[in-house]
């Protein structure tokens, strides 16, 4: 069994779990806020206007809060005058559509034939033993669910497992622990010397060319972009992972998914902006010189991931 | 639209289905999941005809197939017998305490089932989905999940806010009533009654008139195959 963790951001109210205050204070982990229901008319309004067919938005809320919470498929089904029993039957027909909540990783194990006559059977067992849950169920720490299907269609490459989207073929029963260990200390995690895409960038303003760096503030282990953000009418600081690459970043107050930001110069508090278009979402995005020479440019609206770099 | 069913050349209006037709024309094809109030579903498959001549034949489902110009329907062929016998066979594995099925049994002279019994309580017809929806404007039961584990309750298996316990479900269902228990309650087929006069098993049911006068609830009248 793994060491039990502490409380840790589980709550999918608004994905935001690394700013939020209520959690620090959480004493055992927690799915929803007393937001939740608040939230979920303007979710669903929101997630309508840009899609009117119910599996995309289903696939949206799925996305959103890793599982299907039972209000929300209310929510839909009332706005969009389906009957609930065809929204459910929907959401319970698909094997991706889960009305359960999900653990922070989801590890999926191919029990087809190709990866079954492999031992992949011993495998699932193995992951059954480690996690101490059976297949389909979610560790009583929200970290881990666990579930078997029937085939990823990489039988070559089996026995399969699927780790938050990460494929790991030829896994023996031995390899589970360290999967599992390895998973928990987060496959996010970026490993530099690897991966030739992932460097670290210094930027600084581009008015008063002060460095934006903040070398003893750590995130991703690397000195992080410290700059202050504005948005409603909050007003705060904001810190940005200085890999390229990475979207990993801490902020004071808790900015919901898709708020534009606007982004200042600590030092000389000029706005940051005139870049390019975001080449996802449109939103003009915002400059920073690179040291060495070039601009790096981020999207302001949080939750897109469009940067260009440009040297 | 001009067709041929089992022979008979009949212009039948455009909207109608193979079934209907044949139903106005007298000729019996027997359904389970039609029903004249709700929409037809074709899930049974029950209602099977054979379309077209020659060696290009098809099995259809005569409750969905709207009538053609020039259509040749057969609704009796060996093949339909033969294939609506062991869509039965299959039915009735899943579900033999169902009255309907067992009496549909009875009438198509179904005399072995070789599948081994479920004993289930839904054969998935879709009917009481259909009247909640349709005839009550409830939509309060729906199919949920798929494949063996496809289940027929209310959303999130809760009692649900749309339902007013009209009943209407249980009205419908094939599987709800309950078939006679005849001699032999353990046997997928049933004694086999028809409605007739002369008891046929009384060597059985030996001084039980019970049985016979309906009084435990049997139908009265068991004729077992070496009888007929």
């Amino acid at each position: 069994m793994l060491a039990k963790k502490e409380v840790q951001g589980i709550c999918t109210t608004c994905r935001h779990a690394s700013t939020c205050t209520r959690l620090k204070f959480a004493t055992e982990p927690i799915w929803h806020c007393d937001e939740f229901e608040v939230k979920i008319p303007n979710l669903v309004e929101n997630l309508l206007s840009k899609n009117n067919k119910l599996i995309a938005i289903l696939e949206d809320v799925q996305n959103y809060y890793n599982y299907l919470p039972e209000e929300t498929l209310k929510e839909i089904s009332g706005r969009m005058k389906i009957p609930l029993k065809d929204v459910y039957g929907v959401a319970t027909f698909y094997k991706s559509f889960s009305l359960k909540p999900r653990g922070k990783h989801l590890i999926s194990v191919c029990l087809g034939t190709a990866c079954h006559v492999r031992g992949a059977q011993a495998v699932a067992s193995e992951f059954e033993k480690q996690l101490e849950i059976k297949a389909g169920d979610t560790t009583p720490d929200k970290e881990f669910s666990l579930e078997t299907v029937n085939c990823l269609g990489a039988c070559a490459l089996g026995p399969i497992v699927v780790i938050d989207g990460e494929y790991f073929s030829s896994v023996k029963a031995r390899m589970v622990k360290q999967l599992i260990n390895e998973v928990s200390e987060g496959l996010g995690k970026i490993d530099i010397k690897k991966d030739q895409r992932i460097f670290p960038v210094e930027v600084s303003c581009p008015r008063c060319n002060h460095t934006l760096m903040k070398l003893e503030h750590l995130i991703d282990n690397y000195p992080c972009i410290h700059i202050t953000v504005s948005f409603g009418r909050k007003h705060g600081w904001y810190r940005l992972s200085s890999l390229y690459g990475s979207f990993n970043f801490e902020s004071e107050h808790e900015i919901p998914l898709d708020t534009k930001l606007n982004i200042f110069c600590p030092h000389c508090h000029t706005e940051l902006i005139g870049g390019y278009a975001c080449p996802e979402c449109r939103t003009t995005m915002v400059t920073m010189i690179v040291r060495g020479g070039g601009t790096v440019q981020v999207c302001p609206r949080r939750g897109c991931k469009g940067h260009i770099l440009d040297i | 639209m001009n067709l041929t069913i089992d022979g008979i050349p009949f212009d039948a209006p455009e909207s109608w289905t193979i079934l209907e037709t044949a139903r106005f024309l007298g000729l019996e094809i027997p359904t389970l999941c039609y029903h004249e109030g709700l929409s037809a579903w074709g899930g049974c498959r029950l209602c099977i005809v054979e379309i077209g001549t020659g060696d290009r034949t098809k099995l259809v489902t005569s409750c969905t197939y709207p009538v053609e110009e020039g259509l040749v329907v057969h609704t009796a062929t060996k093949r339909v017998i033969s294939a609506r016998k062991m869509i039965l066979e299959l039915l009735i594995s899943q579900c033999p305490t169902s009255k309907v099925l067992q009496d549909l049994a009875a009438k198509m002279g179904l005399n072995q089932v070789r599948f081994s019994p479920k004993w289930e309580n839904c054969i998935y017809c879709g009917l009481c989905v259909r009247i909640c929806e349709e005839q009550m404007m409830a939509s309060a039961i729906g199919f949920a999940n798929r494949g063996n584990e496809l289940k027929i309750h209310t959303p999130f298996d809760k009692t649900s806010d749309e339902c007013r316990r009209c009943g209407g479900c249980m009205y419908i269902c094939p599987a709800c009533t309950t078939r006679c228990e005849g001699t032999n309650p353990e046997n997928v087929l049933c004694g086999r009654c028809e409605n007739t006069l002369q008891p046929t098993c009384l060597e059985v049911y030996e001084n039980n008139y019970h049985c016979w006068m309906g009084l435990k609830g049997e139908c009265g009248t068991c004729v077992t195959e070496n009888n007929k």
